[in-house]
């Protein structure tokens, strides 16, 4: 048994050198097919990333009435961060609105303009209420219209927001969707790539096969030293993928910071390290493994 | 030993036409430790005769038995057993292309579950005996057509089968070889290996003394104990 493993074991690395360059090209179809399972394992928390981003920008206001003491808007606060579905609420002030303003539009001399004659400052106090999801700002809201402090309340512009939030959403989700059956179009596509890869490769030694099965060689005698190559090119490209992706996050993370600042590709990389290479490893190996397998099958029945 | 039994084989026609009948209700026996020879035209069955002896294909009639065992009948599985105790030379020599002379020759001992120590004796050897030690280390694309049919046939012998198929095996060989490979034949054969010989070489068969089954059209016509080459 151990004679015959280790007889299968060099036997399959003889022939993996023997066809360096078929195997070669073996190795470079599946490095392919491993980055792009890289690809879609490194996109998945980016995407995650990307949505909470939006999601966290998401809130909605409740303005108050111009006469209401700050007094009495923080204890509506109180009351507010009582609610299981919010997450957080902020207090503006009706001069940090203004600020805020200023803050936001001194380089438009229109409405800086127009500020100035309006004189007092136009603008109410709020509280920005952020829900834990964007479904629960509905009932938020509800909440909000029907309280006892609803005479306090000028206005909450969920439903002026509504529109757009319900339209980031549903591209949001879209996007996802879109990722997703294009994720699958393209692993389909590579695994088939390189299945066929292998199965040209293995049709090359067909005949021999035929042959070990004529002069007595039992299936896995002669199933294994293809199944070892299949290990042997998996693994490399494994390797491989594993030393371009670390080159490719460690050198494009800065570019990626400089347009989304939260996004570090390089750290997810580093904590994933383990569970990606495991990843890289099992497509390589169980690609090479199981193309091998179905391929050197067609020959053996004889 | 061997018992052929009323064994036809048709191949289907693709074009619709009637089948070719490449062996028609053949009969014989061979009894342990002989030495036979197959003898007919190009075509008249020889080489399907030996396939089927070595359950490559399978009979549309009949059947074969090894000992008490219906090769037709046995699971796949088990057909490496079967055929580890059969040595084969191919008419096409089927060595394996991408292998050396000496892997070609250890492979079936591999195979077997041989030990290292017991292949690195006997290969050698084997390939000695047959003239080739000096491309041992040669693959097949590099060896002449007499080498490599010697090649196949060291291949057939190293692991002392029960039986020896030797399809033409002098096809390629220059005088001086045919005769050598002739008397290695023959020396297995009184060590105890039964070799069932199918040739169309005259001069051979009429040298050996020895039975001759003739086959002409896929049947038997001819079935002698000393036999020479009639067609």
């Amino acid at each position: 048994m151990f004679t015959s493993l280790r007889r299968v074991i060099k036997t399959g690395w003889r022939g993996f050198r023997r066809n360096i360059g078929l195997s070669l090209a073996t190795i470079l179809i599946m490095v392919m097919v491993i980055s792009l399972a890289t690809l879609l394992f490194l996109l998945s928390p980016v995407s995650d990333i990307l949505i909470t981003d939006i999601k966290e920008k998401v809130d909605i206001s409740v303005y108050f009435k111009e006469d209401v003491l700050s007094e009495d808007i923080l204890e509506v606060e109180t009351e507010i961060l009582k609610i299981p579905e919010v997450k957080d609420v902020e207090y503006v002030s009706k001069e940090q609105a203004l600020e805020k303003f200023i803050e936001r539009h001194k380089d438009d001399p229109v409405l800086m303009e127009s500020l100035t004659e309006v004189g007092a400052n136009p603008f109410l106090a709020s509280l920005n209420i952020r829900a834990w999801e964007v479904s629960q700002y509905e009932q938020v809201t509800n909440f909000l219209e029907t309280s006892p402090f609803r005479s306090l309340i000028d206005k909450v512009d969920y439903h002026q927001r509504k529109p757009v939030i319900d339209k980031v959403f549903s591209m949001v989700s879209g996007f996802y969707k879109i990722g997703i059956f294009f994720s699958i179009v393209f692993a389909v596509v590579a695994v088939l790539i390189a299945f066929n890869t292998i199965r040209i490769a293995i049709y090359n030694s067909g005949e021999e096969i035929s042959i070990m099965r004529l002069v007595g060689a039992s299936n896995w005698f002669v199933r294994g030293p293809f199944l070892i190559q299949g290990i042997i090119i998996g693994f490399i490209a494994a390797l491989i993928t594993l030393l371009i992706s670390f080159g490719l996050c460690y050198g494009f993370d800065n570019k990626i910071k400089a347009i989304a600042p939260e996004i570090s590709i390089y750290s997810i990389f580093v904590s994933n390290f383990f569970l990606l290479f495991l990843i890289q490893l099992a497509t390589g190996i169980g690609l090479g493994v199981i193309s091998s397998y179905v391929a050197v099958r067609k020959y053996l029945k004889i | 030993m061997l018992s052929i039994n009323n064994i036809t084989k048709l191949y289907p026609s693709r074009t619709g036409n009637a089948p070719t009948i490449a062996l028609d209700n053949v009969s014989f026996k061979i009894n342990g430790k002989e030495f036979v020879s197959i003898v007919g035209k190009s075509g008249a069955g020889k080489t399907t005769l030996l396939k089927l002896i070595l359950a490559e294909e399978k009979p549309s009639k009949g059947q074969i038995f090894f000992d008490d065992l219906n090769i037709h009948e046995i699971k796949r599985s088990q057909l490496p057993k079967l055929r580890q105790r059969i040595g084969t030379v191919f008419q096409d020599y089927k060595l394996f292309p991408s292998k050396t002379t000496y892997e070609n020759v250890a492979y079936i001992m591999e195979a077997m579950g041989a030990s290292e120590q017991e292949i690195k004796r006997d290969v050698p050897q084997i390939l000695e005996i047959v003239g080739l030690l000096n491309r041992a280390d040669n693959f097949p694309n590099e060896l002449s057509g007499g080498e490599k049919q010697r090649a196949a046939i060291a291949r057939a012998l190293i692991h002392r089968p029960d039986i020896i198929l030797a399809d033409e095996p002098f096809g390629n060989l220059d005088p001086y070889h045919t005769f050598d490979i002739i008397k290695l034949l023959i020396k297995i054969y009184e060590l105890g290996t039964t070799v069932i010989l199918a040739t169309h070489d005259k001069e051979v068969i009429n040298s050996l003394g020895k039975r001759v089954i003739t086959l002409d059209s896929g049947k038997v016509i001819r079935d002698e104990e000393r036999g020479r080459f009639i067609l």
